[in-house]
């Protein structure tokens, strides 16, 4: 899981200015991809790989301009598409680092097909979904992770559509990491980054990202300081699950149900408490059906498995090892086959 | 590995013991066409395939079609469920595998009711009596009470032989301790040996293949012998039934000297992919969603990882597009394929790969539609959807292979394109020539020219920064520089770009300018293309312009109809967009252009809005090949008297 150190040796000594460009940032103010753009800026100087060897790939929306404000390799692409195009430069040359940034339209509608066999192959990327719960670069329509009933252009009556649960996607899918965060935690971005980054497989990142224009506080129930204490939970592995301004609550495991304890009621002891483990698959499953309002929102490091291999190790392996059995190949043999005869 | 030659066998070398007591007449013919058909369960593909093989090992020039159902086992005995497999086997050299059916080997009712119309009157029709049960008949919709064995009309119009090939089987295996069903699978090998009696061809091929296949790759080396013995029981039959009047005799054709190989179109487009692959030193990433009648090519390619060949089976059309352009960014040869279904999948990716300026290759291999139409049926349809299935002024190359081993070549040039002009390029092959085999030349690899490709350094990076659009002045191409470069971090994207800098730019003189620019890149591809070749009087009142598969068709159309001592001109396209840079030229030099196409006249149009030239199509849409007598009869009615 730790970053190849080989490099860092001749590694320049880099800062968030390194990966800065020329290009001005285009995204409203106030807008929480900012704080995004400023924690990768700031994660990327500590991955232990130069900066000619990171690609940004992002589809199309107001998280997909990413690329063009991070001085490094990067491709805007196409809506949905940018998994697919990942898959392909991570393909081409497994030394790179390539990581895709897009929003929630972008990874879970119109390219939900990519993400799901991404996360299956366990492809090295790194995704960070930045996730707004509304269309924002087409004016506010609802998207696939709006909640039922939200008002907007498309959905006057409110919309009929469920939403997508992202982590459960994850989970669903064998993703290696899984890890979520707020837009105004900065220290929590860096450290899931600075993880997501380093681990080896697809790496998930679910960031809750508040459109101010068209879904202004859609997250506010898990983002301000008076409600993030109550209504989300920082995970830390081998930790018990407590939450609250009072760090008084917690999880406890109910007859293979997560259930909402007070410490110090009812004979409810930290001890009794569920302890996280980022290795446990089940407990992962967990995670991603706890929801407001009935439990508070799992933060963190959801699971972390980096024993997995993954794919594109598996491609290059086959091919070294179709070229170690065989030794220089010879073209003129396989274009003449085995079947051939001679004119005299 | 040294390549494995055979010496072909000389004539009357056949390796089969004949009695020379039961000499049968021999009669020579220059070129035969049989039809090998039945259930699709009963392995007509591998028996039409071994005769194949047979007869080019012995010599001759051949061209098959196989004709397969959708279905992998459509219920057993039904009309739908037929597979067939032609071959036309010469002393000459031919382009087609023929239009009319010299001989049929039915293997059941449905395979004879769907085949019968295409056989001479007076061909040979070899049917497995066996099966033509009430039953059996009464599946393939034959009226209660009719057996078309014992119809006087059939027998008055055809050779008609009537084999109890399933009873026979079974005897001549009868102290085979194998089951009734593995004996029953040897039918076709009994079938088999019928017809290397009748054509006088050796057995000692398709001995060795059973062995190989049977004995030694699938441990089963009872099943060999038995295979092996339903065949030879066959070829005694054929010896001694005395139900053939004549024997026949195709000697071999007059090839030029050299090592030669049966090859399909798939098959070559593999190796084509493989050989520009290694000319070009890079990895090629063949990223592929598996389609009729692609798929084989991301099966082939999938073996040959040990020359550097990354396969890729995506979750869907879109993704393999899009893999392949994420290669190419990264400095690898992307290259996807598929068929029209495919390709309209993938149409709004090809819009990106032109507006990144990649190298991108898509193999299209035809098939009938438009939805999913006749899957395993040949069509030359997509020429428009290859030409304009795209959103707004999306130019890119588009090339054709004329053959089965015409795929190789234009494979290479579809790479070599791909990677001089940085741009997308469609492969357009079909059905017909990917499933068909010829035989083939093999070339000698090291005589085919090197892919030459730079990308930039440090070096490059100019006084004002490194500009990763600016462009070889000539080919208008842009610079490919690639991750994991130092110095030449940039940013490449779907929005317009500005010329040079690659910055988004929603300049308005800078957008008219750079679809001008976009589309004047692909006209300068006429620069390093051949030019278009004529074959006949370069000018005159005729000239028959094809594209792609076609060309065996229409070849051998051109060559009937100047034996019949008319003067007659063709041309044909390989190149499509842009044409070569001769192709007004050569069109203005003929009163009439004729133009068959199994489509209905797209060629025609792109010819007629380029050059303003009238053109007279021959457009026939069957999902099958043309007919040579089709075309000649057609040509011959434009030709006048």
């Amino acid at each position: 899981m730790s970053v190849t150190t080989t490099n860092t040796t001749n590694l320049p000594i880099y800062t968030a200015e390194d990966f800065t460009t020329d290009q001005d940032v285009r995204w409203c103010p106030g807008c929480g991809d900012y704080a995004a753009l400023s924690a990768v800026r700031k994660a990327l100087p500590n991955i232990g790989k130069k900066k000619e060897d990171f690609v940004f790939v992002s589809g199309i929306g107001c998280a997909a301009r990413f690329p063009y404000y991070v001085d490094t390799y990067g491709m805007h692409s196409i809506h949905g598409r940018a998994l697919a195009i990942a898959t392909g430069v991570k393909c081409a040359n497994p030394d790179l680092q390539v990581c895709v940034v897009s929003g929630d339209g972008d990874l879970l509608s119109i390219g939900g097909n990519h993400t799901i066999h991404t996360m299956r192959r366990n492809v090295d990327i790194t995704i960070i979904l930045l996730n707004n719960k509304i269309y924002g670069l087409t004016k506010g329509q609802y998207s696939p992770t709006s909640e039922t009933g939200k008002i907007s252009p498309t959905s006057p009556a409110g919309s009929i559509d469920y939403p997508i649960n992202p982590i459960a996607i994850a989970v669903a899918t064998g993703c290696t990491f899984i890890a979520r965060s707020l837009d105004v935690d900065m220290k929590g971005m860096d450290t899931i980054f600075n993880r997501a980054m380093a681990h080896k497989g697809t790496s998930f990142v679910e960031v809750y990202q508040d459109c101010n224009i068209f879904n202004h506080k859609a997250w506010f129930y898990a983002s301000q300081k008076d409600t993030r204490p109550e209504n989300t939970i920082d995970l830390q592995h081998g930790k018990p699950l407590i939450f609250g301004a009072e760090k008084d609550k917690g999880i406890l495991f109910n007859c293979g149900h997560p259930k909402v304890v007070t410490i110090g009621k009812d004979g409810i002891s930290e001890a009794d408490l569920l302890v996280h483990d980022e290795t446990d698959r089940f407990l992962a499953n967990m995670y991603a059906q706890m929801a407001h309002p009935e439990f508070p929102e799992p933060m963190g490091v959801l699971y972390a498995d980096p024993t997995k291999p993954t794919y594109n190790d598996l491609l290059h392996e086959q091919l070294n090892q179709a070229k170690a059995q065989t030794g220089q190949p010879d073209l003129q043999a396989l274009v003449t086959g085995n079947e051939s005869w001679q004119v005299e | 590995m040294e390549p494995k030659t055979s010496i072909k066998p000389q004539l009357g070398e056949a390796p089969m013991p004949t009695d020379q007591t039961l000499q049968t007449p021999s009669t020579t013919l220059d070129s035969v066409v049989i039809r090998f058909c039945g259930d699709s369960g009963d392995g007509m593909q591998l028996t039409g395939g071994q005769f194949t093989d047979t007869s080019a090992l012995f010599g001759n020039d051949f061209a098959t079609f196989p004709d397969f159902p959708a279905e992998i086992r459509a219920p057993k005995g039904t009309t739908f469920g037929v597979s067939g497999f032609q071959v036309q086997f010469s002393s000459k050299t031919i382009y087609t595998p023929g239009d009319r059916v010299n001989a049929m080997v039915a293997m059941n009712p449905a395979g004879f009711k769907v085949n019968i119309q295409d056989v001479e009157p007076g061909g040979i029709v070899i049917v497995n009596e066996d099966e033509f049960t009430k039953g059996n008949l009464a599946k393939c919709g034959y009226i209660d009470g009719y057996n078309p064995l014992e119809d006087d009309d059939i027998a008055h119009k055809y050779n008609l032989v009537k084999v109890p090939m399933s009873r026979m089987t079974k005897e001549s295996l009868a102290d085979s301790e194998m089951g009734a069903k593995d004996i029953n699978k040897c039918r076709n090998m009994f079938a088999l040996g019928i017809v290397y009696w009748l054509y006088e061809r050796p057995i000692e091929n398709t001995k060795e293949y059973l062995t190989k296949k049977f004995a030694e790759k699938k441990g089963l080396p009872e099943v060999a012998k038995i295979n092996i013995r339903a065949l030879e029981a066959g070829y005694y039959f054929g010896e001694t039934a005395e139900v053939f009047p004549s024997r026949y005799r195709v000697p071999p054709a007059k090839q030029e000297p050299g090592i030669f190989r049966q090859i399909s179109g798939n098959e070559a487009t593999v190796l084509g992919l493989v050989t520009a692959c290694q000319k070009a030193n890079k990895p090629i990433v063949y990223a592929s969603y598996p389609i009729t009648p692609a798929s084989n090519v991301l099966q082939g390619l999938a073996h040959l990882k040990r020359f550097g060949i990354k396969t890729i089976q995506s979750e869907d059309e879109i993704a393999a597009v899009c893999t392949a352009i994420g290669a190419s960014f990264a400095g690898d040869i992307g290259v996807t394929g598929t068929s029209g279904p495919g390709l309209a999948l993938k149409g709004e990716a090809l819009g990106l790969a032109l507006m990144l300026e990649l190298p991108l290759v898509v193999v299209n291999v035809q098939r009938a539609g438009p939805a999913t139409g006749l899957p395993t049926k040949t069509e030359q349809a997509d020429l428009l959807q290859a030409m304009f299935g795209r959103h707004c002024e999306s130019p890119l190359i588009v090339l054709a292979p004329r053959s089965p081993s015409d795929c190789f070549h234009m494979a290479i040039e579809a790479v070599r394109l791909a990677t001089k002009y940085m741009t997308p390029v469609i492969y357009l092959s079909d059905g017909y020539i990917a499933n068909g085999a010829e035989p083939w030349k093999v070339p000698d690899i090291s005589s085919i020219p090197n892919i030459e490709i730079t990308h930039p350094t440090e070096k490059d990076i100019g006084d004002d920064g490194f500009k990763p659009y600016l462009r070889d002045p000539e080919t208008l191409a842009r610079l490919w520089a690639i991750p994991g470069t130092p110095g030449l971090e940039h940013r490449i994207g779907s929005l317009e770009k500005e010329a040079e800098t690659g910055n988004v730019s929603y300049d308005a003189d800078n957008h008219d300018m750079m679809v001008r620019l976009r589309a004047e890149k692909i006209e300068r591809v006429a620069q390093s293309i051949p030019l278009l070749e004529v074959d006949g009087p370069s000018s005159g009142d005729i000239l028959v312009l094809g594209w792609g598969g076609t060309y065996g068709s229409i070849t051998t159309a051109i060559q009937e109809i100047r034996d019949q001592g008319r003067d007659i001109s063709s041309a044909h396209l390989q190149y499509l967009n842009p044409f070569p840079s001769n192709t007004e030229e050569i069109l203005r030099s003929f009163k009439k252009i004729v133009i068959p196409e199994i489509n209905l006249g797209q060629l025609s149009m792109l010819v007629r809005s380029k050059y303003l030239i009238d053109t007279i199509g021959i457009n026939i849409v069957k999902g099958q090949p043309f007919k040579v007598e089709t075309l000649v009869q057609r040509i011959t009615e434009v030709l006048g008297s």
